[in-house]
Formats: structure tokens, sequence, C-alpha cells
């Protein structure tokens, strides 16, 4: 007891100061992917050939990029001559539709909040049930992450619980195997409604780098009645917190201020 | 390579070598010498089967001298059926099993003899086990390993478990609280990682994305143990600024995953100043990791060919400064937890594992570094001449809970000592360079010390250089059946813990 005390001292209080203030992001963090399509020579498609997740698409005429297929591995911003595509380091990627995670001409708008009878039910707490179906860990260890004193879930009325009886929701990650494909199912219709279902990570939206595979279903889109969609491979932490505050109505309603410099704080 | 001994070739870790120098030989040759070699000390590193002419099979065998360094390889064919080695030799019952999962080829003689992963054999036309190729597989149907007996209970627990976990069967008999026999049933993870490598899909750009995933939590040590490959069958080694921002990568996953794991250790005892400093420091590594590439799991980091971010001075001691922080943090919490009574008391003497079934099942790194027994690629099967790591090798005697966590202290204190010497003097020069393209008809290994053990990546090519198999074993396909061992006798409820104290990969046995 005599070492402890000392020691909490000197660890200091960590939890950050989110959302009062905005986080830090790494420098080298790939967040929101800002297109010039301006620069877009006629004929070109080598960005698309450079991605193998097919999440650039020229279909519309001009370039758009799916948020739900990138991994944010950022081989497309080298493989274009023009320099047309960027990565910003804007954490907040979350959407409340799949077409809304397309980027390009558009703006990418923030997460809208719940309607006013959800919000009422869950604004003030909101019990997750977690379901990895084919998950690499990753995914799951930045969600566990959120649990730790730096970003302190608890602190929002946010927790993720150990049965499906007990939550409001589920929260998938992973590709949804073959194998997984019941024990998910099974799970969201132990969850008594309503209810919420979150796709968190490229494998739980459209496969990410399983794509089409045999053993996977690509995500969880065409299983169950996806309520928010959380890109990343795996999400940033700051970016899974943007989403659930967001769709719970507990962050201002600001729109996405013009970012010039190409780059987040 | 150091030529022919017997049956078999003698090579190192991260040589390739054409098909034409490794000939099948016969059966008994290729059982007897398996057998002999890890009668005297070897472990089996990777057995697996790959499609030969017709319908037979080539199956090959990677055997790991860890006095030596050598690495010696063995091959054979059959066709139809397979003799089970596993009544002589333990660590090769999953090997077995997963040759007929994969093939649909009966073993002989296994004593255990059951799916693996539950899914289709790449041979659609034959199942090892004759079910119903019609009807769905379903993970976990089998017959599992059960005590009668009017006062024994089972408790079967999964696939969703009750935290933020990837899922996984467990079947406990019990005695009371005690647990008699522990059976874990896994396959609800498999992605099919090792089918969708071979051919020309395998050189596509989604593969390293793919194997970086292998095992989320492991991204380094597979993305390196598949650049290693690469390179040995494109004949090159990276430049050794590549080696060793690559071997800093590797340390830092290392780091961050063992404080987590003391911090899991801590939250499973109950002992919560350490399990909330641990949960944030953790994240400070990944922080590190994240200034190095942008990505707190080092996605995209490490590539065929060596480092594909650029990373200059500025950075290096950006990370040197950060680095410097964390380590009284980590001190600190890290000497709390070890330092705490209560804490010997409940991880003294739990979860024991014997060095003698240790080695018995082939346990690698951390769970059998514990148990005395010296396995560490680091130091064992180091590439190239121009080695990078962590100079030695933690090793505990008791095989318990706390030995499990005192390996990782001690990796704690080696490897940020390392890392920040190595930052002080990384090589000059470029960290990337181009690949030729790969030798055909040739067989590749890599060998990596990931932080949970030893990472085997084999590659064979075909004729035109494409991947006609990949071979990966993470080291929790070792594991998991130490964890099972370490159960027998102790009480169901110090599962969480013992558990813990491997922290096992899912999708990394999964594939």
């Amino acid at each position: 007891m005599l070492k402890i005390i000392p020691e909490r001292i000197r660890q200091g209080f960590r939890t950050g100061k989110y959302p009062k203030q905005d986080p830090v992001m790494p420098e080298r963090f790939r967040g929101l992917p800002v297109l010039d399509t301006g620069r877009c020579r006629n004929g070109c498609q080598d960005c698309l050939a450079s991605c193998p997740y097919g999440a650039l698409d020229l279909a519309g005429g001009t370039l758009g990029l799916d948020l739900g297929l990138c991994v944010f591995c950022g081989d497309c911003v080298s493989a274009c001559p023009q320099d047309a595509i960027s990565f910003s380091r804007d954490w907040r990627l979350a959407s409340r539709t799949r077409d809304g995670m397309v980027v390009g001409d558009r703006e990418h708008l923030l997460v809208q909040a719940l309607d006013a009878k959800m919000r009422k039910l869950f604004g003030r707490s909101l019990k997750l049930r977690q379901v990895s179906a084919g998950g690499c860990n990753a995914c799951e260890a930045d969600l566990n992450v959120l649990g730790t004193l730096t970003y302190d879930l608890g602190r929002f009325g946010i927790q993720f619980v150990a049965s499906p009886r007990h939550a409001d929701g589920i929260l998938v990650t992973g590709p949804v195997t073959a194998n997984m494909k019941s024990a998910l199912l099974d799970t969201y219709a132990a969850v008594p409604g309503p209810k919420l279902v979150i796709a968190s990570g490229a494998c739980a939206i459209g496969g990410g780098p399983f794509r089409g595979g045999v053993e996977v279903n690509d995500g969880v889109g065409d299983l169950l009645p996806v309520d928010l969609y959380i890109p990343g491979c795996p999400p940033h932490p700051y970016t899974v917190l943007d989403g659930l505050l967001r769709i719970l109505g507990r962050l201002p309603d600001s729109r996405r201020e013009p970012r010039t410099d190409g780059g987040g704080r | 390579m150091s030529g022919d001994v017997g049956a078999g070739v003698f090579i190192r870790n991260g040589d390739c070598l054409s098909l034409s120098l490794l000939q099948p030989v016969g059966w008994e040759d290729f059982a007897g010498v398996l057998l002999d070699e890890v009668k005297a000390g070897g472990r089996v590193a990777a057995y697996f089967a790959a499609p030969a002419a017709g319908t037979a099979l080539d199956l090959f065998a990677v055997i790991v001298q860890d006095q030596t360094g050598n690495l010696r390889l063995l091959r054979s064919e059959i066709d139809g059926i397979l003799v089970s080695l596993t009544p002589q030799c333990p660590q090769l019952h999953l090997f077995e099993r997963e040759i007929a999962e994969q093939y649909g080829v009966k073993v002989e003689g296994h004593p255990w003899f059951k799916p693996v992963r539950f899914h289709r054999a790449w041979r659609r036309d034959s199942d090892a086990w004759d079910r119903d190729p019609g009807a769905a597989l379903v993970p976990g149907d089998m017959e599992f390993y059960r005590i009668e007996g009017d006062e024994v209970h089972e408790v079967a627990v999964g696939p969703v478990h009750a935290g933020i976990i990837e899922p996984g069967h467990f079947r406990f008999q019990c005695y009371g609280e005690r647990v008699i026999h522990l059976e874990i049933s896994l396959g609800y993870q498999h992605r099919g990682v090792e089918a969708r490598l071979v051919g020309s899909a395998g050189r596509g750009a989604a593969t390293r994305r793919r194997l970086e995933t292998v095992a989320g939590d492991t991204t380094i040590g597979h993305a390196t143990a598949y650049g290693l490959v690469c390179e040995s069958l494109a004949g090159v080694t990276v430049p050794p600024r590549a080696a060793a921002l690559r071997a800093v990568a590797l340390e830092l996953e290392r780091l961050a995953n063992h404080v987590g794991d003391i911090g899991g250790l801590a939250t499973d005892v109950g002992f919560l100043p350490t399990a909330s400093f641990c949960g944030r420091i953790r994240g400070d590594y990944l922080n590190l990791t994240a200034e190095l590439c942008g990505n707190r799991f080092g996605r995209g980091l490490v590539c065929p060919g060596g480092v594909a971010m650029a990373v200059d001075a500025e950075l290096v001691d950006r990370l040197g400064r950060k680095l410097a922080a964390v380590e009284r943090d980590t001190r600190g919490a890290v000497d709390l937890f070890f330092g705490a009574p209560s804490v010997l008391a409940r991880t003294e003497g739990i979860g024991v594992v014997s060095s003698g079934t240790a080695r018995e099942l082939g346990l690698v790194g951390v769970a059998a570094r514990a148990c005395g027994l010296p396995v560490d690629s680091r130091r064992h099967q180091r590439t190239g001449d121009g080695f990078f790591g962590p100079p030695e090798t933690a090793m505990m005697e008791d095989g318990d809970v706390q030995a499990r966590g005192r390996v990782r202290k001690r990796e704690i204190q080696v490897s940020f000592a390392w890392v920040a010497q190595a930052l002080g003097g990384l090589p000059d020069g470029t960290a990337l360079r181009d690949l030729p393209s790969a030798a055909p008809s040739s067989l590749a290994v890599a060998l990596v010390e990931g932080w949970r053990g030893e990472i085997v990546h084999v590659a064979v090519t075909d004729a035109n250089g494409d991947f006609s198999r990949y071979k990966i074993v993470d080291p929790s396909f070792h594991n998991w059946s130490g964890l099972a061992m370490a159960l027998r006798g102790e009480q169901i409820s110090d599962f969480p813990l013992i558990n813990k104290s491997f922290n096992l990969s899912y999708c990394g046995f999964d594939l």
C-alpha cells in the first residue's frame, strides 16, 4: 500500500481532454481522404488499379472513395500521378449510412444523431455486446482501449457488457466468417429490442482485406440492419468514440470545417 | 546451407532452396529421421502437405535444432493415407489433423482424430471424416473428451465470450470446482488465409494486407516473416537500415503486448493500480508505432524489400524521447505488480506446465521460456549476418502464471534497453529495395520471434515462381494445447487468469 500511493501520484491523471479538446493524432495518421477530383486527367485510372479492394470508383464520372472498403493503406496516394489524393488527419470517419461513406466531390457528413425517441432510450446509457466474427484482434484491441482511463468510455454512459441480454445493441468486428455467422445471428436475436447494430472496421463493413473470400460474408451488411458504420483498419479509438458519441447526440452538431492544410490537428 | 547429411537437407533461417535439392524420401526414412530429431531435442516448426502429381501429396517437415540454429527439411510423398506419428511425437497432433482437414486424407492411428477449423477440404471430393458433402459444417461439431461420474459436470463456454475478445469454444470437465480436463475447439475465426495465397492471386497487392492481419496484434511479426520469405525467394537481403527498423518495430510490438498482458494479469487478480496503468501504457507503445507508420498496429510499415516508410533523424529523435517517457511509467507499473505479496499468492503455482510437457507439445515463445526451455528464434535462428535484436533470452523455470508474467517483465526490460540503443545507432542508407522475381520450384523458410513466440512461414513456389503452397504456423498453433494442460487440476475460477498468462491468438490459429 505504501508503495502504491506514491506510484499512483507519480503516474498522474491521464484521462484525455476529449471531447472538450480535439485529440492530437499522430503526424502520419491516415484519416479522412481528400480527393481533388479537378486534378484527374481524362481516362486516368492509375489509382483504381492500385486499390485491390475496389474502394476507388469512377462510376459517376468523377472519382469517389468508399471509406467502407478502404483499409487506409495509402497506396493510391503514391499511385496518383497528379497528387489528387491525400489523407488528412481528420479522425471523424463514421457514418449512419452505407452511401454516406463515399467521399469525393461530396462533403463527408459527420454522424447524425438518432431520433428523439431512441436518444431518450440510449442517449445517457448505452450498453453494447461486442461480437468478433473473424476480427484479427486489432479492432478488438482498440475497442478494449476505450475502457482504459485514457478514453474512459464509462464517463459517457457507454459500456461493453458480458451478455446480449444486458445489451442495447451489438458492435460487430470481422468479415463474418462462415463459422461465426450463426453465433452472430443468435447473439443479435438475444438482444432485446429496440436495438442498434454497429459495424466497426473495414472487415465488418465490407470484408476488408478478406473481401471476396469463400470463407467470409464480406461484412455484416446483408445480415443485419446496420445503424452505424465505423471505417478503419482498425478504426482509431477516437474514430470509434466520435461515432458513438455523435449517434447518441452527445457532441455538438457541428459542420466539418474545411481543412485547407490537408491535415487535422 | 550445409548440404546433405542423411535424409533431408539442412538450411538456415531465411534460406531458399531449389526443390530439386530436396527430393522426397521413403516414408520409413522420413518418419525415422523426424522422430530421431525430436528425440534429440529438435522441434517440429512446420509439418504440412502440398498437392503433388495426381492424388498424391508432397509432405514437408521443418525441424528446428535450437542448439545449432539449423533447420532440417524433410520431404516425402503419400497417397491416400497418412500414418500418424502422434503417439510417438505428441507435438504433431494438430499438424496431422490439419493435413487431414485440408486435403481430405485419413490419418491412420491418430489418437484424437478430429477437424481443426471446420472447413471443407481444398480437394472438394474428399473428406477425412466422410461428412455429407451437401450439409453445412458446424464448428465444434465433434465428440468432446468426457469424464463420466455422478459428481462430474461439464462447463461449456463460447464461442461468444463475456469480454471484447475473439471467439472460441471451451469444454471443461469438472469435479466440483476442480478442472479435470479442458478441451479447446476453435475454427470460428477461419478466414481461408492460406488457400488464398496459392497461385497468381498470391501476388496481389491485397496479399500483404491480409498477412498483416493473420493475427492483427502481431502485424509486424507476420509481415516480417512474409517479407523474409519473399526476399529469400528473390535471392536478396534487405538493407541493414531496413533490418534494424523491422527489429525495432518488432520489439515495440512486443513491448506493447507484454505491458498489456501484465495489465491483464493484474485485472484478473484484482490488482487495480497496475491494471489501470498498464492499459494506458500499452496504448503509449502503440502510439510509438503510429509515429513510425501512422497506424497503431504497424499496418503498412513492413513490406517485402524492406520498410515502406521513410524514417528520418527527426522522427528517430522524437521516438527516442517518447520512449524514455514511457519507460519510467512502465517500470513503476510493472514493479508494483510483481512486488505485491497478494499478487504472488494469486500467481505462484497456478497453471503449471512442466518442462517435459512443454517439450513434448512443442511449446514456443513466452510459454516455453517460462518452463525453462531456451526457445527464441531471435537468438537461435538469426537471419543473415547483420543480426538485429535484443541479446538476451529471458527464462524462468516454474512454468506457472508467475513465471509467464516474469518472462514478460524481463523481456520488457531487455527489449526496452535494446530499442533505446538501436534508435541511437540505426545504420544509414536506404531502407527499401526492389525485389527480383521469385525463384521457381523452390522452398523458403522464415522464422520470426513474435511477441507470443515463433512465427513460421514456409513458401513453396511453382514453375512460374507463384506460391503453390504457403504454410503459416502462428505460435498459438502449438500453445493452445499448453493452455489446456495448464488447467488440469486447477480451479475453474482461475481459467481467466491462466488464459491471460498465455494470451493466445484465435485468428492466428484459425487462419
